[in-house]
């Protein structure tokens, strides 16, 4: 909401600079963007050309004497209309204009002291110049006074302050709203509305017909205007309207604009004789075709308010007007429309066609006295200013209730919510000033809420206001008392992290949309892809399932960057559709290449290297002993030799390998774990074991294997031929060469043996030994590699 | 014979001012005391030795013996602390060579400040609880006293899976769950941080961000209480010198409603381009729960009243550890990410 302090100044004196009030407006909770001049410009002056004779050097540029009162200025001017006796802008040397400071000068040889400016060189907005305003310089009248200031001369001496105001205050998106919030806040008297006219003895309502037949439209006021005389609005009516960021039209046009900021009621003005007698507010019909003011054919549904004549749709209600009963230049006789309409319909139309001034004013509610004012004040204005004659009478359609709403509320309840020893004498001062009556009944407070204040509702909004005009920020800070309890927090979710980080990886954070295509990747479970309604790109038009294609897409990134040895984690959700049902859940992935270092060893990563990062993991978080990995379920996506599903007491919870050669050709290795699943599984806190006294006996024992057999197999095979005594069991070595033939492997084992009531003899430990090589080439196709 | 052990005793001596390394040294001792040995025959030569001068013979291997005693040991200590010396300096290092260092992960400064969060609001006795980011219009508007087609739905542009479900765009979302989720409708005081989505992308916005929401519910909770609660929350965040300021705004779910300002964390509250010389940062949206929302929730607004805030993550995260682009959080460069493991910030 772009404020006009000049226009402010018709109902209250501002007894403060613009940004005193913008800080003032800001503390009560009536944010500011910016406050400046109309236009930013310093050290211009008016003058008169006396001389001007062209250059000697250049067939386009003039050289000029120009009287400043003070002095003559001897001045280059460029622009074609510059002529002897005509009254121009100067900017002196050392003038700030938005385009730079004026520097004296020489041009083409010339000596120049100065610059006569063209109205765009003074700032004013793209949208608000005429032709004459951008072509040559600007032409001041005769009255205009040499030595003078040109923009006040121009009347374009004013001040804006740019509010971004709350979605409750639709009641300060008008002038007369805003004068209100100015006299409370500085305590100051207001002036009345004009609204003097006269009208003929005609009655109009017996001559028109006004139909309502929708509950969306509660208020419609339509009153005639005759014999207007369309031509340009006063410059101080349309430096307002410029000011307040509307560009100026015509008189008419412009003095709807001008009621709508002042009063804040949107307006329609139709010519009345291509209207014809009637009008109708009712809801469009389906595919109902209308062509706006903007000559654009809109197609609308159901939803749509259309204000219609007998046949068809001839506007918008609330958000524009049809071009078929447009006021144009020869338009004589006026219908004008001021009215109340559903503030959701109007959104929702508007959020489809086009967001104006006037829809926005409509959504946010207005004040069904106002309408009436604004009907009254667009009359005054256009018998003063269009020559207009207005004719009595009036169609009226009224369903509202512009009472004021009284609540009764105990007056402890403000000191209680603001938590503030205010007097009750300060309150009812505050709501004075607010020009809210109150009254006291015992212990309660009774105020009435007007209506133009929509916003407030309950009490907690009428406290609300007392808090912002007694300063919220003098609400001093309680340090709170309250039962003891105490706190807690996902443990699980922070050990998960706190394991990965110890791990030595390094923690992403990415976006959860992430391209349709890439949300089936890397998972085997069936569900359906969650897409966007509207994206904002294709690039983010769907919710990820699994979070290896963002960790992948940070891999890409960094690589991109030269770096190498990349070990990423991310915990985040992860989203679904099944049978119809969305969900989500807690998902923990990681992606491990290049280089890794294990204690102090370096060492490049293969499968093992993340397969002991999720043991590790998962041991930490208490599930040791009670995962395997099985070759099931592996995603396209990953190497069909060196994958496998993570199972978890007999459930599958993840996944882990190398991606495919077919992806990339670098060695990559990914996993993933529902740690939702995991969170809620019975996981095993920390807690002794105990520990033998006796010391532990190792032996070691190489068997060589087929390349393809499984080291858990053999394991297997060890622990049970061991039995209890066999306490650690170990893989030191795997090789394959040469030494032991083609197609086989040598895996060597470390066994620890221990007997928690004695100390194990030599000879019982050879017996189990040998029992187990005795098993293990006895069951499996094995034998014991020499040493 | 007292002249033969001094010419004995000047050549071993002697012997021993030549001795430079301990194998000479023990080459000496092999000399005089092994089994042929000077001192060695010495000795046994005593059997030859008239019976009255045996006790001078004795008298005079003796001073041999001892002469040769006491050179062995004094010779062998300087040897030794040679030895010692010389094997310190063929080990001196140079010092000034790289470390060898454990390899260490980094935590993302996105979680770190929700650790931080949390740990500061476990400690006040709140829970952290955790919602749905895929959550329905349902519980991120309409229990939170946006009607559908209220203006104030403006502010957060949406992106939505179907009519009803959404990404959720505050973390408020999880305010009606909790109430919700309190059956016996008891004092709640918790917080909720995570992900949060709109679709807005921009220099300063990311369609992907993460907020804070905090909600007590109680009986006799004022205005005040919340801000003795934020200025304990901007002190240990931001630094004790913090100041906090209300400003009075509107959110529908809240009633009276307040933006929260601290001083800028760059200036203190000078004014510098931060903080576009006002010395205030805005950071928090605030203010008692709405009675329309107490009642959706379950809780009576004549019996409890609360409070509510919330604040965005991302700038929380920015400020503390100044970064100063919010686009370095979620581009994951690795070199970004490894920073977070160097130090620890202040403890608090």
């Amino acid at each position: 909401m772009k404020l006009s302090l000049n226009f402010l100044r018709d109902y209250i004196k501002v007894p403060v600079d613009m940004v005193t009030l913008g800080e003032d407006m800001t503390n009560i909770g009536n944010e500011y963007d910016s406050a400046k001049k109309l236009l930013e410009v310093e050290g211009l002056t008016i003058g008169k050309v006396l001389e001007c004779e062209m250059h000697p050097d250049s067939d386009h540029l003039h050289v000029c004497k120009v009287d400043v009162g003070t002095e003559v200025l001897n001045i280059v001017c460029g622009a074609p209309n510059v002529r002897v006796g005509i009254k121009v802008i100067v900017a002196l040397v050392n003038a700030k204009l938005p385009g730079g400071t004026i520097k004296k000068g020489k041009i083409r040889g010339v000596e120049s002291c100065g610059m006569l400016c063209s109205v765009e060189e003074l700032g004013l907005e793209h949208k608000f110049l005429k032709p004459e305003d951008i072509e040559g310089i600007a032409e001041l009248g005769d009255d205009a006074e040499i030595g003078g200031d040109p923009v006040k001369y121009l009347g374009m001496d004013d001040e804006v302050i740019d509010f971004e105001l709350t979605a409750n205050r639709g009641d300060l998106l008008s002038i007369l709203g805003m004068a209100y919030e100015v006299a409370a806040l500085y305590d100051l008297p207001m002036n009345e509305v004009d609204t003097n006219y006269t009208e003929s003895d005609d009655d109009f309502s017996k001559k028109f017909n006004l139909k309502i037949e929708t509950e969306n439209c509660s208020l419609f006021y339509a009153k005639k205007v005759e014999n207007v005389v369309i031509k340009e609005s006063p410059k101080w009516m349309q430096n307002r309207l410029i000011a307040s960021g509307i560009r100026p039209i015509n008189n008419v046009v412009d003095i709807s604009n001008y009621v709508m900021l002042e009063i804040g009621q949107p307006l329609h003005y139709y010519d009345a004789d291509r209207l014809g007698d009637t009008l109708v507010v009712r809801m469009a019909e389906e595919n109902e075709k209308l062509t706006t003011l903007d000559e654009q054919e809109r197609t609308l549904s159901v939803n749509d308010i259309v204000i219609a004549d007998k046949e068809k749709a001839i506007g918008l209600a609330g958000v524009m007007g049809g071009l078929s009963t447009e006021v144009e230049n020869d338009t004589k006789n006026i219908v004008i429309e001021a009215a109340i309409f559903n503030p959701v319909k109007v959104r929702l139309t508007s959020k489809k066609i086009l967001r104006s001034e006037a829809s926005n004013r409509f959504e946010k509610g207005l004040d069904p006295k106002r309408t009436l004012l604004a009907i009254e004040r667009s009359c005054a204005l256009l018998e003063k200013y269009a020559d207009a004659k207005v004719v009595g009478g009036m169609c009226e359609y009224n369903t509202t209730n512009s009472d004021d709403r009284v609540l009764e509320f105990p007056i402890q309840s403000v000191r209680d919510i603001l938590g503030i020893d205010v007097s009750n004498d300060t309150i009812y001062h505050i709501l004075k000033r607010l020009r809210i009556e109150a009254e006291a009944n015992n212990e309660n407070i009774i105020v009435k809420l007007p209506s133009r204040r929509w916003d407030l509702q309950i009490k907690e909004d009428v406290i609300h206001d007392i808090g912002r005009y007694y300063g919220m920020d003098n609400i001093q800070g309680k340090k709170m008392i309250l039962e003891v309890t105490p706190g807690s927090y996902d443990k699980f979710k922070r050990s998960a992290r706190n394991k990965m980080v110890e791990l030595g990886l390094n923690e992403t954070l990415s976006y959860a949309l992430i391209p349709v295509a890439e949300v089936p990747k890397y998972s085997t479970t069936g569900f359906e892809v969650v897409k966007i309604l509207d994206p904002m790109t294709e690039e983010r038009n769907a919710l990820r399932n699994s979070l290896i294609p963002s960790l992948k897409m940070v891999y890409e990134y960094n690589k991109a960057r030269n770096e190498k040895d990349i070990s990423l984690f991310e915990i985040g959700k992860s989203f679904h559709k099944i049978n119809g049902q969305y969900g989500e859940h807690l998902s923990l992935a990681a992606l491990m290449t290049g280089v890794y270092t294990v204690g102090l060893e370096k060492k490049v990563v293969d499968f093992y290297v993340l397969k002991g990062v999720m043991e590790e993991l998962l041991d930490y978080l208490g599930f040791k002993n009670r995962y395997s990995l099985v070759v099931e379920d592996i995603p396209a996506e990953l190497h069909p030799g060196q994958a496998a599903s993570i199972v978890v007491d007999g459930k599958k919870l993840g996944i882990i390998g190398k991606i495919h050669p077919n992806i990339t050709k670098d060695n990559v290795y990914v996993m993933e774990l529902n740690l939702e699943e995991l969170s809620t599984a019975n996981h095993e806190n920390m807690k002794y074991k105990e520990i033998s006294k006796f010391p532990n006996v190792s032996k070691d024992v190489a068997f060589v294997v087929s390349k393809d057999a499984k080291s858990s197999d053999i394991e297997a095979i060890i622990r049970k031929a061991a039995g209890k005594k066999l306490i650690g069991l170990e893989v030191f070595d795997v090789y394959e060469g040469v030494n032991v033939g083609e197609g086989k492997k040598s895996i060597a084992y470390s066994l620890t043996f221990n007997d928690k009531e004695k100390t194990l003899s030599d000879e019982e430990v050879l017996t189990i030994f040998n029992k187990v090589i005795e098993k293990v080439t006895s069951e499996y196709e094995a034998t014991v590699r020499d040493s | 014979m007292e002249e033969k052990i001094q010419l004995l005793k000047k050549e071993l001596l002697e012997k021993f001012d030549s001795v430079k390394t301990m194998q000479e040294l023990n080459d000496l001792k092999v000399q005089y005391q092994g089994k042929k040995g000077i001192i060695t025959e010495l000795n046994s030569g005593i059997k030859d030795v008239p019976a009255e001068e045996k006790k001078e013979y004795g008298m005079q291997v003796n001073v041999l013996r001892e002469a040769f005693n006491t050179g062995y040991e004094t010779i062998k200590t300087r040897l030794e602390e040679e030895a010692v010396n010389r094997k310190l300096k063929e080990e001196t290092i140079d010092i000034s060579l790289p470390s060898v260092k454990n390899m260490r992960g980094s935590k993302h400064p996105f979680n770190r400040i929700i650790e931080e969060v949390e740990d500061l609001f476990v400690s006040m006795g709140y829970d952290v609880v955790d919602g749905p980011e895929l959550e329905d219009d349902e519980h991120c508007f309409r229990l939170l006293n946006y009607t559908v087609g209220h203006p104030a739905r403006d502010a957060q542009d949406t992106f939505y899976i179907d009519e009803e479900y959404l990404l959720r765009t505050q973390t408020s979302a999880s305010q009606s769950r909790v109430m919700q989720a309190n059956t016996e409708k008891s004092p709640i005081r918790v917080i909720c941080p995570g992900k949060t989505y709109r679709r807005d992308d921009d220099a300063t916005h990311s369609h992907q961000f993460g907020q804070v929401e905090g909600l007590v519910i109680d009986k006799n909770i004022s205005l005040a209480d919340l801000k003795g609660t934020l200025e304990i929350f901007a002190k240990k965040l931001l630094g004790e010198e913090t100041k906090v300021r209300f400003r009075p705004s509107y959110f529908p779910f809240t009633s009276p409603s307040c933006e929260v300002d601290v001083t800028c964390f760059k200036c203190g509250g000078k004014g510098c381009p931060l903080c576009k010389k006002t010395g205030w940062i805005e950071l928090l949206g605030a203010g008692m729960v709405h009675p329309n929302v107490l009642r959706m929730g379950g809780y009576d607004p004549d019996k409890f009243t609360g409070f509510a805030f919330g604040t965005g993550l991302d700038r929380l995260a920015m400020f503390r550890y100044a970064i100063p682009d919010i686009r370095y959080m979620y581009t994951n460069d690795i070199r970004f990410l490894k920073q977070f493991d160097e130090t620890d910030v202040e403890n608090v």
